[in-house]
């Protein structure tokens, strides 16, 4: 069996450029899907907010600023192949070099505190990052990155139902969760769902299905009927672009689900606001 | 619905005549400061101490800004979310305080105060940090240096998006405006 090596110094240079691309370019599922939000909205004050955001991720992609001042914690997901070696330090630490190198050199807000409670101010410009590792069959490192802003992740929820709560207490859980973050999730929103697992599984199921593109659809066909009900019953809850008003709520629904304990039902409601940042790379 | 230009500091006039749902362009002078900056504040209030400025009749931002490249005054500026400055900011109305501009719902205290202060929440819109910085035209630290990024900073600005959310009559527009788009089913 071959083993392919891949060498540090080549990960953090392309984890550091992904981090600036990723701030500066907004993927064109999101801007496509503020489009046709503007076809559909119907509050004037709504119009307006979904036009600039247009322009400003037309500035920020034509001047290479961040589109949002607060440039977020990086959340990566890393397919590690089972036939790839990484020579030269551990892909951990790679990953946080190149983190570092591409906030620091791209002008990107460094927004981590070391210590919760003292708030005292890491040392490693924005790092360390939040990293976590799956392995794949193959020799490829496959790197997800997403640059998570503060405001949206403070008002994502878990709650632990009951079996018996079933579908409809799921879907009030998502309704009320999107309703009490109301402007200050920065709507329109990705809403992220995960179901089942266990009480940490299920965060990482949400946080997961926001790294897929907007408009993708999960297999299950149950499941993609669900995104689309829920899709529909947000954008029915009036909140509107940034809080005020208006049809243009969610941009997306993605849920993801897995088995879980007979005596449990585990639901995570992880919000992404309008700048989805997220961006891939193959090595 | 054209936007009002509205000039800081803002007359107390004009503070009364704006309404919740209301778009306006700032110019003027406003004032930044975030969290380490209100805590600070609020803790030489407490202590019996002055503040770092006057601020009787001015505006603050909620903004904790991206470095600025080097041919940049500042760099992406929107709202941060304003609920965090809760706690210490009927302390700040009672001094005169008459703006605040962020993003995000307020508590009834802050709600109260304002009423009792006339004072104007306004919102930006979170995330067009990059169009925000456009009507930035200066930037000048003028407090808590020590604080860096989120130092006290005195900004020019001008033609500055943002929308009146609670007005001084305690109207809030995020309720008004939900209200009117809410379509009735089942949820
Ligand atoms: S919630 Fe998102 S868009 Fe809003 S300020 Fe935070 S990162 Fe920016």
């Amino acid at each position: 069996m071959q083993v392919r090596t891949i060498q540090y110094k080549e990960i953090v240079d392309q984890v550091a450029s992904m981090c600036q691309e990723a701030n500066f370019e907004l993927g064109q599922d999101v801007v496509a899907a503020f489009q046709s939000a503007l076809k559909t909205e119907t509050s004037a004050t709504g119009k307006d907010i979904l036009e600039q955001l247009i322009l400003n991720a037309d500035i920020a992609k034509s001047e290479r600023v961040p589109m949002c001042q607060d440039t977020g914690v990086s959340v990566f997901i890393v397919e590690v192949g089972q036939d790839c070696h990484i020579q030269g330090g551990s892909v951990y630490d790679a990953i946080n070099e190149g983190v570092k190198k591409g906030y620091e050199e791209g002008y990107l807000r460094h927004s981590i505190v070391d210590h919760p409670i003292t708030r005292e101010k890491s040392k490693g410009y924005n790092t360390p990052s939040i990293i976590h590792i799956e392995m794949i069959p193959g020799d490829e490192l496959v790197i997800h990155m997403s640059a998570k802003g503060g405001g949206s992740e403070n008002m994502s929820a878990l709650k632990m139902l009951k079996p018996s709560d079933g579908l409809e207490g799921i879907k009030s859980f998502i309704l009320d969760t999107v309703a009490k973050a109301g402007p200050n999730a920065c709507p329109p929103l990705v809403v992220g769902v995960g179901i089942g697992g266990n009480f940490e599984r299920c965060a990482y199921l949400a946080k997961k299905s926001l790294f897929r593109h907007i408009g993708h659809r999960s297999e299950l066909p149950e499941i993609a009927a669900l995104e689309n009900e829920l899709m529909e019953k947000i954008n029915q809850l009036g909140i509107g672009p940034q809080g005020m008003g208006g049809n243009t709520t969610a941009l997306d629904v993605k849920i993801e689900i897995e088995p879980c304990h007979i005596a449990a039902l585990p639901v995570a409601v992880n919000l992404n606001c309008h700048a989805s940042r997220h961006k891939e790379l193959r090595i | 619905m054209t936007a009002r230009q509205i000039t800081n500091p803002i007359s107390e006039e004009t503070l009364l005549e704006l309404k919740a749902g209301d778009r306006v362009l700032l110019s003027g002078t406003i004032y930044t400061a975030r969290d380490a900056a209100h805590k600070r504040m609020f803790e030489a209030l407490q202590n019996g101490e002055q503040l770092p400025f006057d601020i009787a009749g001015q505006t603050i931002y909620y903004v904790g800004p991206t470095p600025a490249k080097p041919n940049q005054v500042i760099g992406s500026a929107g709202p941060t979310t304003s609920g965090r400055m809760d706690k210490y900011t009927p302390a700040l109305l009672d001094k005169g305080l008459k703006g605040m501009v962020g993003k995000g719902y307020r508590s009834p205290e802050v709600i109260e105060s304002m009423k009792k202060n006339k004072a104007v929440y306004f919102a930006a819109i979170g995330g067009s940090g990059a169009l925000i910085a456009r009507s930035i035209k200066s930037m000048e630290v003028i407090a808590y240096a020590d604080l860096g990024p989120e130092a006290i900073h005195k900004l020019t600005v001008q033609n500055f998006p943002a929308v009146v959310i609670i007005d001084s009559e305690g109207n809030d527009w995020y309720q008004i405006g939900k209200q009117q788009f809410q379509e009735e089913g089942p949820v």
